[in-house]
């Protein structure tokens, strides 16, 4: 399945919520669902800081692919993770760096993501892009 | 008396509002009070009808403004009994009067090997002002211990009065905790040393009667938007004695008397620390809604707000795995708490799709937070338009949060 296809996958799943209280209830399930990071990759150099909430990141690289994995010290942020995670992780460096994700707008998740939310959403896409782009860079020497 | 606290919810127009589907509950009164019609509209009619550039220009609007403008400065002295208006200095808010007592005060003041007291509980603001002037100066940021229940541990506080020290800077209430410091032990055992004290106001002004005098502090400040006034202008006291011997903060326009090119003289107070265009329009609302919070007048205001506290506090304890942060003794109506497991972003998630406005995380108060070993809290701050019914509201909300999320 290619990105657009699971971020169609996760959309109609979210369409089928009409109240918000079912649509986070979902959300809050995806995120419980999250492997928890080992202690070893909670560590500052794989934290990416949000002023609320906090997220670790860690990135390996086999066959092409990158694989991702997160955490959050808060439920919610998790939950976010837990979709980007299942759309970007596991795919090649260009599909990552092309990927629109498009989805976190018409799930209704985007509110999650702006500036004032200040929970490390904004700059964990910022960071897997990056990842992407250097890998990808990389690749080319 | 008491007042009648829905018709003076009236006087609030953007309480009345629906928040996703939801009748909108404003919580965050630290942060920022709603303004009343009253300041809205003096907003308003200063642009419609009496726009002018003051302290200038010889003709009748600018005369009218210039007049309107030094009028404000004389209730904001009466308001906090100040003794003279020329004590009075506009700002753009407390963040601005303590960034101009610190850089100016120290440049004066602080040498080498001194030292500032601070305290645990400061927002900051009245943290970095002073962390940057030590550093520029030489001197020693020293840090008033609190205890548990989020209160200033005053024989400490005592011993680290030295002849070193310079200055004490500490909040009058703490934004995070609620907690009201107290001041006058604070103010007399420094004057018994001869050291000024500094009172950051934001959190104290629109909660209880503030008389400098009586106080007898050296410098107060506070913002206007915390009390039911315009963002962009706050206030700063400060003894004629000291605002004297103080080097000017920022130059140009108003601030000079004289200048040429070999040498600027300065003008006299206040204007010496106002420079460039003042804000004039946030200085007329400033002063109405002054004249509100006094019409209101500060016995109900805390007669109603102590109610508030105590039911939000009683309520809040019946709920599962609540820890409440800052429990001093003295508070105003902020109340501070987390589940123990749930993150506060996660509450003020669920708590927003409510139609409920908190604060949640560190609140500018950091070290704090470091004190209490954790991520940050979530914050009600009530206002004198707030009510039980919004109160319950919250309650039965922190309840869903718990439902949703445990």
């Amino acid at each position: 399945m290619s990105i657009e296809d699971i971020e169609s996958e996760v959309v109609s799943e979210f369409e089928m919520f009409e109240d918000w209280t079912d649509k986070y209830n979902y959300l809050i399930e995806q995120g419980k669902s999250v492997k928890p990071l080992e202690e070893k990759y909670k560590q500052p150099q794989y934290l990416i800081k949000g002023c609320q909430s906090q997220v670790w990141l860690h990135a390996s690289y086999e066959n092409g692919k990158i694989k991702f994995r997160a955490d959050s010290d808060a439920l919610i942020t998790k939950g976010i993770i837990a979709f980007l995670l299942r759309v970007l992780s596991g795919r090649t460096p260009d599909e990552i760096i092309n990927a629109k994700l498009s989805f976190i707008e018409k799930t209704g998740l985007k509110e999650h993501l702006s500036p004032t939310r200040a929970n490390g959403l904004n700059n964990m896409i910022k960071q897997i892009k990056l990842y992407a782009m250097a890998l990808k860079a990389k690749n080319k020497n | 008396m008491s007042f009648d606290i829905q018709k003076l919810r009236e006087e609030f127009p953007v309480l009345h509002q629906q928040i996703n589907k939801k009748p909108f509950v404003y919580f965050d009164n630290a942060a920022t009070t709603q303004k009343p019609r009253v300041v809205i509209e003096r907003l308003n009619d200063y642009y419609s009808n009496e726009n002018c550039n003051i302290h200038r220009g010889d003709y009748y609007l600018s005369r009218k403004a210039t007049e309107a403008y030094e009028n404000s400065r004389k209730t904001t002295q009466l308001f906090i009994n100040a003794q003279r208006p020329s004590e009075i200095i506009f700002t753009r808010g407390a963040t601005d009067a303590l960034n101009l007592v610190a850089s100016s005060f120290s440049r004066k003041f602080i040498g080498k090997g001194d030292e500032v007291l601070i305290s645990a509980m400061e927002h900051h603001s009245n943290i970095v002002p002073w962390q940057l002037a030590c550093q520029e100066r030489g001197a020693k940021l020293k840090i008033i211990p609190i205890n548990q229940s989020g209160e200033l541990i005053m024989d400490k506080y005592y011993d680290m009065l030295n002849e070193k020290t310079r200055i004490v800077a500490i909040t009058h209430v703490s934004n995070t905790l609620g907690t009201i410091n107290p001041v006058r032990q604070v103010i007399k055992a420094a004057r018994q040393k001869n050291i000024p004290v500094l009172l950051d106001g934001a959190q104290a002004v629109a909660h209880m009667k503030v008389d400098v005098s009586q106080l007898d502090c050296d410098f107060y400040c506070f913002s206007g938007h915390k009390m039911y006034g315009p963002m962009g202008v706050g206030v700063l006291y400060g003894k004629e004695e000291w605002l004297e011997q103080m080097p000017p903060y920022q130059s140009g326009g108003e601030m000079i008397s004289n200048v040429t090119f070999a040498k600027t003289t300065f003008n006299d107070l206040p204007f010496k620390f106002e420079a460039g265009t003042p804000n004039v329009a946030d200085v007329l609302a400033l002063e109405q809604a002054i004249l509100f919070v006094q019409s209101l007048k500060y016995e109900n205001i805390e007669k109603h707000e102590n109610n508030l506290l105590q039911y939000i506090t009683q309520e809040l304890q019946k709920i599962d795995k609540i820890r409440l942060i800052g429990t001093a003794t003295e508070k105003t109506s902020v109340i501070s708490f987390l589940f123990e497991d749930i993150h506060p972003y996660d509450t003020g998630v669920i708590l927003d799709k409510l139609g409920i406005a908190v604060r949640t995380g560190h609140h500018c108060t950091e070290p704090l937070m470091d004190f209490f070993q954790i991520p940050g809290t979530v914050r009600a701050a009530l206002a004198v338009y707030n009510n039980k019914k919004e109160i319950d509201l919250f309650t039965e909300g922190l309840k869903m949060v718990r439902k949703m999320l445990v």
